[in-house]
């Protein structure tokens, strides 16, 4: 076994190590989250899948960056067949291991892959461009201070030096070729390779390309390591969780709030209009209504916030951030995230002080017994989620499916149900359904208005 | 008018807005005048009618929508009640979409989708050329349009005017909201630059149209008051559809 070999499978193993604990963690974190029913029936949840998640169907509202997001997409797909192969050829020191197998089709497929990587380096470039050049509104605005400014950009510049290492790798491979064709398997005519490495590799000596061809190798598999341990901490975590959004996205109406089992109950038992066979369950002790963290939000909100990476669509569409209200949508989803990430940190740590007073008597920290003293609430204020219309274009604009609007109503009945508070103006209009059935108390009868009809 | 043991062949569910705010009493009679008209028997709840709850629901508060949604199935049910239309598309899409959860399932329309269903079927027609080839521009409200996917009927309804009808910059799925929804019909705006109704409303001058087609009573209270203040009311008129049908056929 070549030292390459033993190198090559310490990374892949202290990556694989690394990366399951993040991975784990993202997952508890998204289990923190209420369990609810997927509504909707398999098939048609994978045929969004099909179309919204692999066909980027959402994205074509907007052309030029769902042309350039397309071409970086479908390099990254390509490339995973090349990204096999080179964990192949990493774990038994082969090279270009399909080659022999594939033949013509080989030279196609790589092909493929270079052109759709200068593609992708373009898209790369003008995505660049666009969060710091023309700064497109959406990708600048005060939502993006901060990490999630950096976390754009070393996203972009990790995926240029993937491109780099690629083409490097093919550039010095295609002049190594002419020089010792036993080693380096003829690709046949690679489109930018055989027409790019002439002109820089030009005059190189055999053991410089070798050299070359390596760092190429090392440094694609190394972009690939980084890109592995780096998601967990990014917003660049939608190329995995995206197509689980989009599965788990429930096919009913926008138009049906959750309804409230428990708050129904009672009121028809009040009403003394309880289906019969149902008798409510009588607690002592008054739930907590709707969600003041992300502990009591349903865990497909939690996996929504995790599978968002910040574009900003549903935030420039926002009518009330567009009219400079503070509510964004793609904040509260990045609080979203942020909240349960604190949680899980919290967790980890194992610290007993972040037992509940009423537990204790507890010696393990749980998310069960958990309470840090904080809240959704410190990270999303009321002023935000009370400038909502509930108007849905935040859910129409998503890409991927995310509703910002379900949490952001959660938080509006916590703050009205458990916590009593919530704009003063609209205690008249709740006084007014409560006791006259009309959302404004008016001393007329309801059809006071046929009086002139049958008048005329 | 209030049923009573009559098995008429529609509900008309009025709404607040439409029994209590002048505005949006018009469009409640027009309604009317276009049923009676077609010769559709109807029917109203009359004082047994109550909120549906949609405000208090969105703003937060389970237990008033319970209590008024609960009291409405519980009515309707009574009533033997199959078939709905409502001119507001809160009222619908909380009938259509949220009384089933509470035992109360019905056939609801807007009544931008009966009146286009009645053109096509030929039994409205349009006589008078009041709006041949006027300028008239068409506002998607939320709860109708990208709530629950309809945008069609109500430009059938517009197309047969034979006006000229102009798209506001945002509309069908990104058309921009009123600013009413959401309960906040009900409450101050949260502090920021601008009044959301006066986004909308200068985009519906920058479209040139004399005319607005509107379909939920709080958009036409919104966007009138956005012209107003931008002191345009008398070049730009709101109405909903069933207004202009109306007073296109001289009823």
């Amino acid at each position: 076994m070549g030292i390459q070999q033993i190198i090559f499978l310490l990374v892949v193993l202290v990556t694989f190590r690394i990366a399951y604990k993040a991975y784990a963690a993202i997952y508890r974190n998204i289990r923190l989250g209420k369990d609810r029913v997927i509504e909707g029936s398999e098939a048609a949840r994978w045929k969004n899948v099909f179309l919204i998640a692999f066909g980027q169907k959402k994205m074509f509202k907007r052309w030029i960056p769902a042309v350039l997001h397309g071409f970086i997409y479908v390099a990254f797909l390509f490339t995973q067949i090349e990204l096999i192969e080179i964990i192949i050829d990493g774990l038994f020191g082969t090279h270009r291991f399909f080659l022999p197998f594939l033949g013509g089709l080989y030279t196609l497929l790589i092909n493929s892959i270079e052109i759709l990587t200068i593609l992708a380096l373009i898209g790369t470039v003008a995505f660049l461009a666009r969060r710091n050049l023309l700064k497109v509104p959406r990708l600048v605005m005060s939502d993006m201070n901060g990490w999630p400014k950096i976390d754009g950009n070393l996203i972009l510049i990790g995926e240029l030096i993937l491109i780099v290492g690629v083409m490097t790798m093919n550039g010095a491979d295609v002049m190594l070729q002419k020089i010792d064709p036993t080693h380096y398997h003829d690709t046949g005519y690679l489109a930018v390779s055989s027409t790019l490495a002439p002109i820089f590799l030009d005059g190189w000596g055999q053991d410089a390309l070798q050299v070359l061809e390596r760092f190429g190798w090392w440094l694609h598999l190394f972009a690939v390591v980084g890109f592995i341990l780096y998601l967990p901490l990014s917003k660049h975590l939608h190329i995995f969780l995206a197509f689980f959004n989009v599965y788990f996205t429930p096919i009913k109406s926008r138009g049906e709030m959750s309804n409230m089992p428990d708050i129904m109950g009672e009121v028809q038992s009040m009403m003394g209009i309880t289906p019969e066979g149902e008798v409510p369950e009588m607690t002592d002790e008054l739930p907590d209504f709707g969600a003041n963290d992300v502990t009591n939000l349903s865990w497909k909100n939690i996996l929504g916030a995790y599978s968002c990476t910040e574009c900003g669509r549903c935030t420039s569409e926002c009518p009330a951030n567009a009219t400079g209200k503070k509510l964004s949508p793609r904040k509260v989803m990045m609080s979203i995230r942020d909240r349960a990430t604190e949680i899980g940190e919290k967790l980890d740590s194992g610290q007993t002080k972040y037992i509940s007073k009423e537990k204790a008597g507890e010696t393990v920290l749980t998310a069960d017994n958990f309470d840090d003293g904080k809240s959704l609430f410190d990270y999303i204020s009321q002023e935000e989620i009370n400038a909502c219309t509930t108007c849905n274009a935040c859910v129409e604009a998503c890409p991927i499916m995310i509703n910002p609007l379900e949490p952001i109503l959660e938080l509006r009945r916590y703050e009205i149900l458990t916590n009593s508070a919530g704009p003063a103006d609209w205690m008249p209009m709740f006084n007014a359904v409560e006791n006259s059935g009309s959302v404004w108390t008016i001393p007329d009868a309801r059809d006071a208005w046929t009086a002139d009809v049958e008048e005329s | 008018m209030a049923a009573e043991n009559m098995q008429p062949e529609i509900l008309f569910w009025v709404g607040c807005a439409g029994s209590y705010d002048a505005r949006a009493q018009r469009v409640t009679k027009a309604l009317s005048t276009i049923l009676q008209n077609v010769g559709i028997d109807f029917a109203i709840l009359g004082t047994e009618e109550s909120c549906t709850g949609d405000p208090a629901r969105r703003a937060g508060n389970e237990f008033i929508f319970q209590m008024t949604a609960n009291q409405n199935v519980q009515t309707m049910n009574m009533y033997g009640v199959k078939k709905i239309v409502t001119a507001c598309p809160h009222c619908f899409n909380t009938i259509k979409n949220e009384y089933p959860a509470l035992g109360g399932h019905y056939d609801v329309v807007h009544h931008t989708q009966l009146i286009s269903t009645l053109i096509e079927e030929g039994r409205l027609t349009i006589e008078g050329g009041a709006y041949k080839g006027k300028k008239i521009t068409y506002h998607d409200s939320c709860y109708l349009g990208r709530v629950n996917g309809e945008y069609e009927a109500p430009r059938k309804a517009i197309e047969a005017l034979d006006g000229d009808l102009t798209e506001l910059k945002r509309s069908r799925a990104n058309g921009l909201c009123c600013g009413a929804g959401g309960a906040q019909m009900f409450k101050e705006n949260e502090p920021g630059d601008k009044r959301i109704n006066t986004e909308r409303a200068e985009e519906v001058l920058a479209s040139g149209a004399e005319i607005v087609a509107a379909n939920c009573p709080f958009c036409i209270t919104m966007i009138s008051d956005g012209i107003t203040a931008e002191e345009k009311q008398d070049e730009v008129m709101v109405f909903d559809i069933s207004e202009l049908i109306v007073n296109a056929n001289n009823w």
